[in-house]
């Protein structure tokens, strides 16, 4: 049965304010049990109050042996991370 | 409706073990009737449910139904709580002071017939609740306006099924059909209004179910109509859960769901 059916990926709001974060996924039929699905896999424990469902296969995803050139040549330069001030503690999710 | 008349399970000895739960001598007990019945009705559905577990065509559906049962369970505690003490009510209660609906107690069979189960009561005790949140009563107010919205999604999650599986293949049609008609049967007895009933409709504790009979036959036909399924004709209904007299499937259940306190009646957890 789930062998015929579509892989979604999940992205659950946790709360309001924060941006949708990447859960999981779920096999369903279609969009509608999906969200059912990831609602029913992911939000059961109240750990959310908004849920998106994206086909995996609408992804578009880097490639892995592109990892060198696309990353790597940030790894080095300083100037570019803000780590000369400091962040106070009462700011979380930056 | 079928010219037969219904079949109403015969009285029989009244379950009178030394286990048993006291429920005589409860304050209002019209009243204690009533959280046992709407108590009895979510807990062993729950406790159906979760047979499930472990089970189910997919892991997703195994999540799914288990979330249902929790919620049902849920429902349990609460009402039984309000009616006594929840734990005995639950697990020291024989089968004939049980007072769900047949529908409940019913077995699974397969993924389609348990969806039909599902719809055909889901349906029925979401409009109860959404009624029950203008009860007289102040605790079924407080206690319907929170489980009203669980329900809401356990007849949305059935209905969508049941269109899914009776709209789909030849064989999830043929088996969700096959379900919507065995459990048929047993709706007539959800509408049924007797004596302890009319007391409570009486006092605005309880809605009037023939209120809500027309929509709730009009919703299962358009949800039958979306998954491309006939609507049953009526069968001979089958009445009695609410007086005790349950099918043999009950025991069973019950056998299953008290053996470990009644084993061990001193154990914790």
């Amino acid at each position: 049965m789930s062998h015929d059916w579509p892989l979604w990926e999940v992205f659950v709001r946790t709360k309001g304010g924060l941006s949708h974060r990447h859960f999981g996924s779920v096999h369903a039929p279609d969009a509608e049990l999906a969200l059912r699905h990831a609602r029913d896999t992911y939000t059961r424990r109240m750990e959310g109050v908004s849920i998106w469902v994206v086909p995996s296969a609408k992804i578009t995803a880097s490639d892995p042996e592109q990892a060198g050139e696309l990353f790597e040549p940030a790894a080095d330069k300083i100037y570019r991370h803000p780590t000369f001030y400091d962040i106070p503690d009462e700011v979380k999710h930056i | 409706m079928a010219s037969l008349p219904p079949i109403d399970l015969p009285t029989g000895a009244t379950g009178k073990g030394s286990f048993d739960a006291p429920s005589a001598g409860a304050p209002d007990p019209v009243r204690f009737d009533y959280l046992l019945r709407l108590g009895d009705d979510s807990l062993i559905l729950g406790q159906r449910l979760s047979e499930w577990c472990g089970h189910a065509p997919v892991l997703e559906v195994d999540l799914s139904l288990a979330n249902l049962s929790l919620d049902l369970v849920g429902q349990a505690t609460h009402l039984l709580e309000e009616a006594g003490d929840g734990d005995k009510l639950a697990f020291h209660r024989d089968v004939l002071d049980f007072r769900n609906c047949l529908l409940v107690e019913q077995p699974n069979g397969d993924f389609a017939r348990t969806i039909a189960r599902h719809l055909l009561f889901s349906t029925w005790q979401h409009m109860l609740f959404e009624r029950l949140t203008r009860s007289s009563d102040r605790f079924l107010v407080e206690f319907a306006s929170k489980a009203v919205k669980e329900v809401a999604y356990h007849r949305e999650l059935s209905a969508e099924w049941t269109i899914r599986l009776g709209d789909g293949t030849e064989d999830s049609a043929r088996r969700m059909a096959e379900g919507i008609d065995w459990n048929w049967r047993f709706v007539p007895e959800l509408f049924e209004v007797d004596e302890t009933l009319q007391a409570l409709i009486d006092r605005g504790i309880a809605p009037a179910p023939h209120e809500f009979e027309g929509e709730y036959r009009s919703a299962i036909a358009a949800v039958l109509a979306d998954a491309r399924l006939e609507i049953p004709a009526d069968q001979r209904a089958i009445l009695g859960g609410r007086r005790g007299h349950h099918s043999e499937h009950l025991g069973h259940l019950l056998a299953v769901m008290q053996f470990l306190p009644r084993t061990y009646p001193d154990a914790t957890w």
